[in-house]
C-alpha cells in the first residue's frame, strides 16, 4: 500500500513537472506564430492558437468607421472592461488571411488597442479577447470598403 | 535602416496614453509589381513596449496592418518622466527602438 501511494505521489509529481515544461515554452514563446497569421478561416486559426471557439460578447468592443473610404487604413481599435484578459486580436473575415494583429496583455497595459489595418473588400471585423481562464469572445462589426487596400 | 518612429505618451491620472506612428513598407506579398513579379512580404512582425525598461505589452502583427503603422495602447502607473521604449521587428529581421519621455 504504502509504496502504491508513493508511486501515485510519484506520478503526479511527474505530470506537473510534465505540465510545467509544456507550458515554459509557450509562455517563454517570442517567436512568431506564423501558423496563426497564415490561417483562412476561424477553424483554423482558433486551432493554431490552441484555443476554444469564439462566443459573442458584450463585454468585448469594437470601434471603426461604417464606411471605410480607403481599405489600406482603416482605424480599428478592440478593447474590453473585463479582467483577466490574456490576448486581444484583431480579425478581417474577407483578408486572404483572417488575422491582422495579436496583443499579449500584461497587468500594467489596459486591455485596449487601436490601430489601423487593411481591408480588401467590405467585410466583418471582429474583435477577439482570449481570456487567461480559456473563454474566447468576441465583438463583431462590418465594416464597408470603398476602395480596397489588397489589390495593386 | 528604417526611420525613427514617432512616439507620444502623455499621462492624465495613472493612464498614460501612447501613440506610436511607425515607419514601415508593410508589403503584404499579394501584390505584384509593373512586370508582374509578386513583391516579397516585408512587415513588422513583433512589437514590444518598455515602461522603464520593464515589458509592458507584446503584440504580434501580419501583413494587413497599415502602411506606417500606427498604435495606441494605455500604460498603467507611469507617471511624467518616465520612458516608454518601443521596439519592433520585422519579418526580414530588421529592428529598431525608439524611446520617449511621458509628459
Amino acid at each position: 500500500m504504502q509504496s502504491r501511494r508513493e508511486m501515485l505521489k510519484r506520478s503526479a509529481g511527474v505530470a506537473s513537472l510534465l505540465a510545467g515544461l509544456g507550458l515554459l515554452p509557450q509562455a517563454a514563446q517570442a517567436a512568431f506564430n506564423t501558423a496563426a497569421f497564415e490561417a483562412k478561416t476561424m477553424v483554423d486559426l482558433v486551432k493554431a492558437l490552441g484555443v476554444s471557439a469564439p462566443v459573442l460578447s458584450k463585454d468585448v468592443t469594437l470601434q471603426g468607421p461604417d464606411i471605410a473610404e480607403n481599405g489600406a487604413v482603416v482605424p480599428v481599435s478592440c478593447a474590453t472592461t473585463l479582467p483577466g484578459v490574456k490576448q486581444l486580436l484583431i480579425l478581417v473575415e474577407k483578408n486572404p488571411s483572417l488575422m491582422c494583429a495579436m496583443f499579449d496583455v500584461t497587468d500594467a497595459v489596459e486591455p485596449a488597442f487601436a490601430t489601423r489595418v487593411k481591408m480588401g473588400q467590405s467585410s466583418n471585423v471582429m474583435a477577439v479577447a482570449v481570456m487567461s481562464d480559456g473563454k474566447v469572445l468576441y465583438a463583431m462589426k462590418e465594416i464597408k470598403v470603398t476602395l480596397g487596400g489588397c489589390g495593386g | 535602416m528604417a526611420d525613427p518612429m514617432r512616439i507620444r505618451a502623455q499621462a492624465a491620472g495613472d493612464k498614460t496614453t501612447v501613440r506610436v506612428l511607425m515607419s514601415h513598407e508593410m508589403e503584404t506579398g499579394q501584390r505584384k509589381d509593373s512586370s508582374g513579379k509578386v513583391i516579397p512580404a516585408w512587415f513588422i512582425q513583433e512589437v514590444s513596449a518598455t515602461l522603464n525598461g520593464k515589458p509592458v505589452m507584446s503584440g504580434q502583427w501580419g501583413p494587413a496592418v497599415s502602411k506606417n503603422p500606427f498604435l495606441q495602447f494605455t500604460v498603467k502607473g507611469a507617471k511624467a518622466g518616465d520612458k516608454i521604449a518601443i521596439t519592433w521587428i520585422d519579418n526580414r529581421g530588421d529592428k529598431r527602438t525608439d524611446e520617449a519621455t511621458v509628459s
